[in-house]
């Protein structure tokens, strides 16, 4: 039997604000169902109240409410909308707790509204520690040994009848909130303490700590008749011990025989079955102990989870996709293959590849925080890259991570000293695959390593031969010297040219240029759920150095979108709302849309987004090999944020097209110096302000603009080692510490302008005119970022004099740096004057947040004006401003108990919300406003 | 990957031949030497070393689809015959450091002691994609002799796997006992090439089983006073065991339950006069979509076969129902036999390796023994 067509009508609940532990894979998986919901012509009512999702746009649902998560405004919906059905499951933790809550107030059965894809039993067995533990003995698999501690006196006398190590896992929390390792007696009361205030039910579980053992993820969906499958076995390369949000992964499990997989996937199968009968996704974490092979199931979400996204990725298997469909009643048998399109869904997709995914962090952002991995999630983001051996995705993951690495070492980062380098493989912490390597470069034999991180020895040994790759490539002097041979299995185990030519001390180029005489060129082959048995229709794309190539390069006229891998504070799912745009934009104009990204999370890199995907690191070489087989008209470097507006330079000097804004002046843009120039010419004003190499040429500037300045690095992203500063000594250890972190950094000083107001533009200009796109001022002063500020939409405050003055300098800056497509531009407004602070010329993280509130598809116009094919005079604008938006940020600060939670120059929010306020008698403004007072008295 | 980095084996050149031409070069893996047979390959991403062991892969050279071949070692335990019985193996990595804890060996020593040539380092996905296109043929794998005039001429002398009766190379020789004497059900083998864990699946319930070589007449099976009869999966060409087809027509006869798996199969449906035809590329693998049609649930299951049995022949047969079908190109993967206690399967219920959906085929099996 097919669907079930008494289902017409159903609303999808969107995960929220970002926050670490649930991030825009939400929006991926979100965004997925909606999509395979309409395709069933169901009508599709969406809930987020975050601005920045694709799932919240027009392209992806038919009704959309960017309101508070809250159960008002599931009611105001419901009685405005007939719905048949809830999904719940695509929203994280968030979504399922409001659909909980809406439940026990008895809203859903008021309004004869069903809940679909989830079962609210198993979902509360599930998350009830002691009760699933119960539940899984019951069916015969096993657990750890553990016991349920309500009181301070309960979880002592657990800790003492299990003994250390020991787990404490809070109730009912997010990505490990507040739980952690216990591994001495005299660590145990605060540890007991932390997780009972956790948990909302003031309820922990004291479990004994099985260190060591190795941890596995299987992604299951079964279906109404209990069809299940598997789609994906991850291994965790960090063993049990560190959340698997913060570990890093690999798929297919590499240390797994049939016998030990197969039990697994029994347990699994069995588990989902016992709890209740929804139609979804389901997640099972297992542990296994390496000798015995003892297996014990340590966690189960029966829905779609944070590690869907990435086995969706990983397989080709779109799971929130199916997921939906098999929600609304249809069997996997009934389903297609999305991949082949000929084969049935009811299948376990199998890799002939390797895929890593690797955590990013941004403890630099985080002062203060405790950057030792556990229990608790702190990673930001991720990267997900692909390669035909684990080495060379391993490698590949590195050079996604945005960090200025080239790959695992091999490229002047690396540590020196033994003992520093041991330190950190027993503490883990996120740099802790870097030292791995050096360890063993170091000479740590490999058991010491074991015995230290507990790692499996098959990773440490595949590590080992990147170490015996680098002495061997350190023996020679010049490329040339390298055997075609030994130079292809290099690239083989994902070396750069940029590690080679490090090794062999001597110029990338010069690498390059040997490995192209050499005709060492990327292959690339295609994800297609089945290792080629069938053939695939999807064009979806990794690289490697395999002999045959899959992608076919089409006589089209093609755009290359550069995406801006992995999210981080600064820069994260805005920018895949813009790609997503992007692509939509030069689909529609005729030309093949290509996508470049690495990061598992978004929906730019769902394959069905862009014409090809290639899934790769946004790298400077492995851009290059892609450019070389498309030969595209142009890359878009705006809408990927300053990850891709980074490559510009690059792509410039190589004569490769920009689409849009040339470089040279968004180089004028970005280039402080050059920028200030600019602004006098225009007669603009701006701060005063000076650069400097050294302190005493620091100190000079400062007392030069006068106190009080703002300190910062001349190349930063999100206010990274940004700082306001009041006399000389506060100069020299600022500059000291940009120094420090960043050695070829000159550093910039401000004057600041204290108690002023700060507003910003987003503008589109097509060479001849000039679209405003929105005004904001923020309720915060100049002094805290601007992703840290609640900016209204529009101006509130301000005088009309002082906004006619923004518009007049925006379109003069916009003229003067020849934009073609999008420009953001900060202001800091003082007594009623205006100054410019910075422009950004590409798309800000505002641009989504004014596209929802107006109601207009902005990145799509800005991507037809930077292609050319459309002026702005050949679009209806009308914008549908209704009373103000608040775009209001949101932070993760309870995963860094210990950070100063204070908000200044540099940015620490995670997410962003939006809230419509009728006029500025709003409670919630009012709140707000009067916290501005408090910063001001500061 | 060579051995200065103390890590891989010391890999020597190889190449691998197929028949239409078609070259990859590569490196050695396993013994030094020549393999001839036809290529086949399987998309399992585990159960190595159950693949290598399987009977069903005498004569074929594999092409194993995963990245990595090897990383759990071999374990003396896990093997379904005594020793490998595929002709060669043609992979992408060929990884001897394994990690396993309870393995014996690695995967080098292993190929070594049983003698078996391999290639590593040739693009697998481009000759599965080959394959998959040119169909099924014969190729020729060699670490020894690197001169491919002389090895186009050994390859054009191997016989063809269409015709090609092979069950009894592979079948036991002595008829021997699995399981409790005991035991309540006497079950007697048929063994074309059978595998280790469909023996210990009858086992396990209940039964007492006398496995016979490919070639006993009925009236030694008979002998055994078996309750029921079962036919093995095995290698080669059904249609070429005009032996096995007729003792399998004098089992039906006896109205005892027949249970049949893989080559079993095959042979159920040509003692029924149902045709089997050689497939343009097999199904080889552990995740083989089924539909059981009695039930309506659906199935992952472990296959490997290069023949299948002919639907319509199967549609124009009043007394033989289709019980299993395959969701990805609805070829049959089960029937059984109306009015009588026969019934058979394609794929491997038994699994080794792969998912354990299918097991409660052994249980009906056993069931039929009972009534």
């Amino acid at each position: 039997m097919p669907k079930d067509n008494s289902i017409k009508s159903v609303l999808i609940i969107g995960s929220g604000p970002i926050v670490i532990g649930q991030a825009c894979e939400f929006d991926y998986s979100g965004s997925q169902a909606s999509r395979s919901l309409r395709e069933e012509g169901i009508e599709v009512t969406l809930i987020n109240s975050n601005p920045a999702t694709i799932m919240t746009d027009p392209v992806t649902a038919d009704n959309i409410y960017l309101q508070p998560l809250t159960v008002e405004s599931i009611i105001k919906i419901l009685e405005e909308r007939k719905i048949d059905a809830v999904l719940p499951t695509m929203g994280g933790q968030t979504a399922l707790n409001l659909a909980i809550e809406a439940d026990k107030q008895g809203v859903w059965e008021k309004y004869g509204v069903r809940m679909i894809g989830v079962d609210i039993a198993a979902i509360e067995l599930t998350e009830n520690r002691e009760a699933f533990r119960q539940h899984m003995i019951n069916i015969g698999l096993s657990v750890a040994p553990s016991q349920i501690a309500n009181s301070f006196l309960e979880g002592k006398e657990a800790a003492q009848k299990i003994g250390y190590p020991l787990v404490i896992r809070p109730s009912y929390t997010l990505g490990g909130t507040g739980g952690g390792f216990v591994h001495k007696e005299e660590e145990f009361d605060a540890a007991l303490r932390r997780g009972l205030a956790a948990s909302p039910t003031h309820e922990v579980l004291v479990e004994k700590a099985v260190l060591g053992w190795k941890e596995f993820e299987l992604e299951l969906l079964r279906d109404k008749n209990d069809n299940v499958v598997i789609i994906c076995t991850v291994e965790n390369f960090d063993p049990m011990g560190i959340h698997t949000g913060d570990s890093i992964t690999v798929a297919p499990a590499m240390t797994l025989s049939d016998t030990a997989y197969q039990q697994m996937r029994d347990e699994a199968i069995q588990a989902m079955r016992s709890l209740g009968n929804f139609a979804g996704g389901c997640n099972i974490q297992f542990s296994q102990d390496p000798v015995t092979e003892n297996l014990i199931v340590i966690e189960i979400n029966p829905r779609v989870s944070r590690s869907s996204a990435l086995a969706s990725k990983a397989t080709g298997y779109p799971i929130a996709k199916i997921a939906a469909k098999l929600a609304i009643g249809y069997t996997l048998d009934e389903l297609k293959n999305q991949i082949t399109k000929t084969t049935s869904a009811f299948f376990e997709p199998t890799l002939d590849y390797v895929i890593v995914k690797m955590p990013r962090w941004n403890f630099d952002k985080f002062p203060g925080a405790d950057n030792t991995l556990g229990l608790q999630m702190k990673s930001v983001g991720e990267v997900m890259s692909i390669g035909r051996n684990f080495l060379e995705a391993l490698q590949k993951a590195c050079q996604s991570l945005e960090n200025g690495r080239k790959g695992l070492g091999a490229d002047m980062k690396e540590w020196v000293r033994v003992e520093d380098v041991l330190g950190r493989l027993e503490v883990a912490s996120d740099d802790r695959i870097f030292r791995i390597k050096d360890a063993i470069r170091l000479g740590v034999p490999l058991q010491t390593i074991q015995k230290l991180t507990h790692i499996d020895m098959w990773f440490l040994k595949q590590i080992k031969r990147l170490v015996n790759y680098d002495k061997e490539i350190m023996r020679f002097n010049v490329p040339s010297d390298l055997s075609e041979p030994f130079f292809r299995e290099l690239k083989e185990v994902g070396y750069s040219d940029a590690q080679i030519a490090w090794l062999l001390r001597v110029k990338e180029e010069d690498v390059t240029k040997q490995r192209k005489k050499l005709k060492i060129e990327r292959t690339y082959k295609i994800v297609d759920t089945c290792a080629a048995e069938f053939e695939a229709k999807t064009p979806y794309y990794y690289s490697t150095f395999d002999s045959e190539n899959e992608s076919i390069s089409s006589d089209r006229k093609k755009v290359i979108v550069l995406g801006s891998g992995p999210n981080r504070i600064g820069q994260g799912i805005e920018f895949d709302y813009c790609c997503v745009h992007g692509l939509l934009a030069i689909k529609e104009v005729g030309y093949e849309a290509i996508m470049v990204n690495c990061n598992p999370e978004t929906v730019s890199t769902d394959f069905d987004m862009a014409d090809k995907l290639y899934f790769e690191p946004v790298f400077w070489e492995h851009l290059e090999s892609i450019i070389e087989l498309e030969k595209p008209i142009g890359v878009i470097v705006q809408l990927g944020g300053q990850t891709a507006l980074k490559l510009a330079e690059t792509l410039h000097q190589r004569g490769i097209p920009i689409i849009g804004t040339s470089f040279p002046n968004m180089d004028l843009a970005e280039d402080r110096g050059a920028f200030s120039d600019l602004l006098k010419e225009l007669d603009i004003p701006y701060p005063e302000y000076g650069v400097a190499d050294d302190v005493d040429q620091a100190i000079a500037i400062a007392n030069r603009v006068g106190y009080p300045v703002l300190v910062r690095p001349s190349y930063v992203l999100g206010g990274q080692n940004m700082r306001i500063v009041i006399n000389d000594q506060e100069v020299e250890r600022q500059v000291l510490t940009i120094f420090k972190h960043m050695p070829e950094n000159r550093v910039l000083i401000d004057h600041f302008l204290d108690r002023a107001k700060e507003a910003e533009i987003d503008a589109i200009f097509d060479g001849d005119d000039i679209h405003i796109m929105g005004i904001m001022e923020h309720i915060e002063p100049a002094g805290i970022h601007s992703g840290d500020s609640s900016a209204v939409l529009p101006t509130y405050s301000l005088s009309v004099e002082a906004v006619n003055t923004m518009v007049e300098y925006a379109e003069k800056l916009a003229r003067a740096l020849n934009i073609r497509g999008l420009i953001n531009i900060q202001f800091a407004i003082k007594d009623n004057k205006v100054y410019v602070i910075e422009a950004n010329p590409r798309a800000s993280r505002t641009t989504p947040f004014i596209a929802k509130a107006y109601k207009v598809p902005y990145l799509k116009i800005a991507t037809q004006v930077m292609l050319g094919t459309h002026k702005l005079k050949d679009f209806v604008i009308q914008p549908q401003p209704s009373g103000f938006a608040i775009k209001v940020p949101v932070f993760s600060f309870d995963k860094f108990p210990n950070v100063d939670k204070q908000l200044g120059p540099e940015m620490k929010s995670t997410g962003e919300e939006i809230r419509y306020i009728k006029d500025l008698t709003d409670p919630f403004f009012r709140e707000l406003d009067r916290n501005r007072s408090m910063y001001l008295t500061r | 990957m060579s051995e200065k980095f103390g890590l891989e084996p010391d890999l020597k050149p190889a190449i691998l031949l197929m028949d239409d031409g078609t070259i990859f070069h590569g490196k050695a893996a396993g013994k030094i030497g020549v393999a001839i047979g036809e290529i086949c390959f399987n998309t399992g991403m585990t159960g190595y070393q159950e693949v290598f062991t399987d009977p069903s892969y005498f004569g074929q050279l594999l092409v194993t689809t995963n990245a990595h071949i090897g990383n759990y070692g071999v374990k003396n335990s896990e093997v379904e015959s005594e020793s490998i019985k595929i002709a060669g193996l043609i992979c992408k990595n060929f990884t001897v450091n394994y990690s396993r804890k309870q393995a014996d060996d690695d995967i080098q020593d292993y190929f070594e002691k049983e003698g078996l040539v391999g290639i590593s380092d040739v693009d697998t996905r481009a000759i599965v994609r080959h394959i998959r296109h040119k169909g099924a043929m014969n190729a020729i794998i060699s670490s020894s002799i690197l001169d491919v005039n002389e090895l186009k001429e050994m390859l054009s002398k191997a016989p063809s796997m269409d015709g090609l009766e092979l069950a009894s190379k592979v079948s036991t020789t002595e008829p021997y006992f699995v399981g409790d004497p005991a035991a309540k059900h006497k079950v007697a083998v048929l063994d074309f090439g059978t595998k280790r864990n469909i023996l210990e699946c009858m086992a396990q319930r209940g039964c007492y089983l006398k496995v016979f070589p490919a070639k006993t007449p009925l009236s030694e099976l008979q002998a055994f006073n078996p309750d029921g009869f079962f036919l093995s999966n095995g290698p080669g060409d059904p249609a070429a065991m005009d032996y096995a087809v007729a003792t399998v027509k004098d089992i039906l006869k006896q109205d005892k339950p027949v249970f049949g798996i893989c080559l079993g199969h095959q042979l159920l449906a040509l003692a029924l006069d149902i045709p089997t035809y050689k497939m343009f590329n097999g199904h080889r693998g552990i995740n083989h979509p089924v539909k059981n049609l009695l039930t309506g649930h659906c199935e992952i299951t472990s296959q490997n076969h290069g023949f299948g049995v002919d639907p319509k022949a199967i549609a124009a047969k009043e007394n033989v129902e289709i019980t299993h079908r395959n969701l990805n190109d609805d070829t049959i993967e089960g029937i059984r036999v109306k009015g009588k206690k026969a019934f058979s399967v394609q794929y491997h219920p038994e699994a080794a390796p792969g998912p354990h959906d299918a097991r409660y085929l052994f249980d009906d099996f056993v069931g039929l023994m009972e009534n």
